[in-house]
């Protein structure tokens, strides 16, 4: 059996621990009220954006236009949101999975931007080609850093040096669910056929300026609107993620506790039997 | 639709909603030029210029600084949706104008690195933010 001293060391240390952890968890359930409220005041924005140009390019149909058809490239950019910081459970591993564990993909044609140090850390380890990283922005995200990254990213899909663009990010259900998301971004998925009756009750949309034009400026945007969307979600899902996490480890360590105050109890329980054995032996060997 | 003389209108940016409220009219500026939009409306999408956006309520008019972003226009109401828009009290007057000064500068200067869209469009958005502030 450990000694007392072993046993009593090893508590306090887990009891620190425990505080930490339990500092940390208040401090993520806080920042993920703020990124929760933040996350659904622009829901509405994204929404509104995604069924308007959904609406027109199921009523322009199957148009040849440059955001609409995958380039000749074999490359393939993915942008990657992750968190900057770790002990946030299975949140930063379950993004970099959907990437390095996809199905018909080569490591040779990825191009990553990484939006968060782990991932790049990760990608980096296992030999992918990171082409940028930026770790500011899922700190506090901002429009028009969504906006920079989109307008590089639409420059080199339109000059033909990307064949597509992806997004994995994880999408924020509510505070205990989180799902690791793949999107493709470029070209523009249409959801097909299903919605082709609706198409002929609705009315019909006119342009100004004409369509293709418009979507030049439309789409854009679009993929801005997702890229933004989809870093507040990731940002509540990393909060809610560690904050999971950490209410796991804090009641671990409870758990741990108690049982080293059992052990504790005992070892001292042991070592006082053990001290009046020798005294009443001592005792009775003199007498 | 005749006998409605009011339509929804509905701004809203990545942040959040800006303004929604049944409104009597709603102009801006568009690439194709200042709009004006009444009840009943044919459909029509068009992309938002740098301008002033005015509102007109049952009980008066609004004017706000509206930048970048497009308009979904239907007979029973329209959505802008804004990527950057400004009410009168969040604008810095100093701040546009010294924006419109700098891009004014730009504009005049025969640098051959100048890249003039931008300028211009920079321009756009200061003059909008002066005006309203007016």
């Amino acid at each position: 059996m450990a000694s007392m001293r072993d046993i009593k060391r090893r508590k306090g240390s887990i009891q620190g621990t425990q505080q930490i952890t339990k500092a940390m968890k208040l401090v993520s359930t806080v920042k993920l009220q703020r990124a929760r409220a933040s996350a659904e005041r622009s829901k509405g924005y994204f929404t509104c954006m995604y069924e308007t140009v959904n609406n027109i390019l199921q009523r322009v149909g199957h148009i040849d236009h440059k955001y609409l058809t995958s380039g000749a490239s074999a490359k393939k950019a993915v942008i990657v949101i992750t968190g900057n910081r770790g002990l946030a459970g299975g949140y930063n591993s379950n993004v970099i999975k959907l990437v390095t564990r996809h199905q018909g993909w080569r490591k040779e044609d990825l191009e990553l931007y990484c939006l968060g140090t782990k991932g790049r850390e990760a990608f980096l380890r296992n030999g992918y080609h990171v082409m940028e990283c930026d770790s500011e922005i899922v700190e506090s995200p901002m429009y028009k850093d969504a906006a920079a990254l989109c307008s590089r990213l639409l420059a080199s899909f339109a000059e033909g040096e990307i064949g597509e663009i992806y997004l994995a990010y994880t999408g924020f259900k509510n505070t205990v669910s989180h799902i690791p998301t793949l999107l493709r971004l470029l070209p523009v998925e249409t959801s097909g056929e299903e919605d082709f009756d609706d198409r002929e009750t609705s009315a019909i949309m006119n342009f100004e300026p004409e369509d293709s034009e418009a979507l030049d400026m439309l789409i854009p945007k679009y993929v801005t609107s997702l890229i933004y969307g989809a870093l507040r979600e990731s940002v509540a899902s990393e909060n809610g993620a560690r904050m999971q996490a950490m209410d796991n480890a804090t009641s671990n360590a409870e758990e741990i506790i108690s049982d080293l105050t059992l052990k504790y109890n005992r070892a001292r329980q042991g070592s006082i039997t053990q001290e009046l054995t020798e005294i009443i032996a001592g005792a009775e060997a003199l007498g | 639709m005749a006998d409605k003389n009011d339509f929804l209108l509905r701004i809203i940016t990545p942040d959040r909603v800006f303004y929604e409220n049944r409104v009597d009219m709603v102009e801006f500026n568009t690439t194709e030029g200042e709009i004006g939009i009444l009840p009943g409306h044919i459909p029509m999408t068009v992309i938002v210029k740098p301008g002033i956006l005015s509102i007109s309520e049952p009980e008066g008019e609004k004017k706000a600084a509206l930048h970048s972003g497009f308009a979904e226009i239907l007979p029973e109401g329209v959505t802008i949706l804004a990527e950057t828009i400004e009410w009168p009290g969040e604008i810095d007057g100093d701040r546009a104008k010294s924006a419109k000064e700098r891009a004014e500068k730009r504009l005049s200067g025969k640098s051959p690195n100048t890249d003039i869209a931008k300028a211009e469009t920079a321009l756009q958005r200061a003059l909008a933010r002066i005006e309203v502030l007016k």
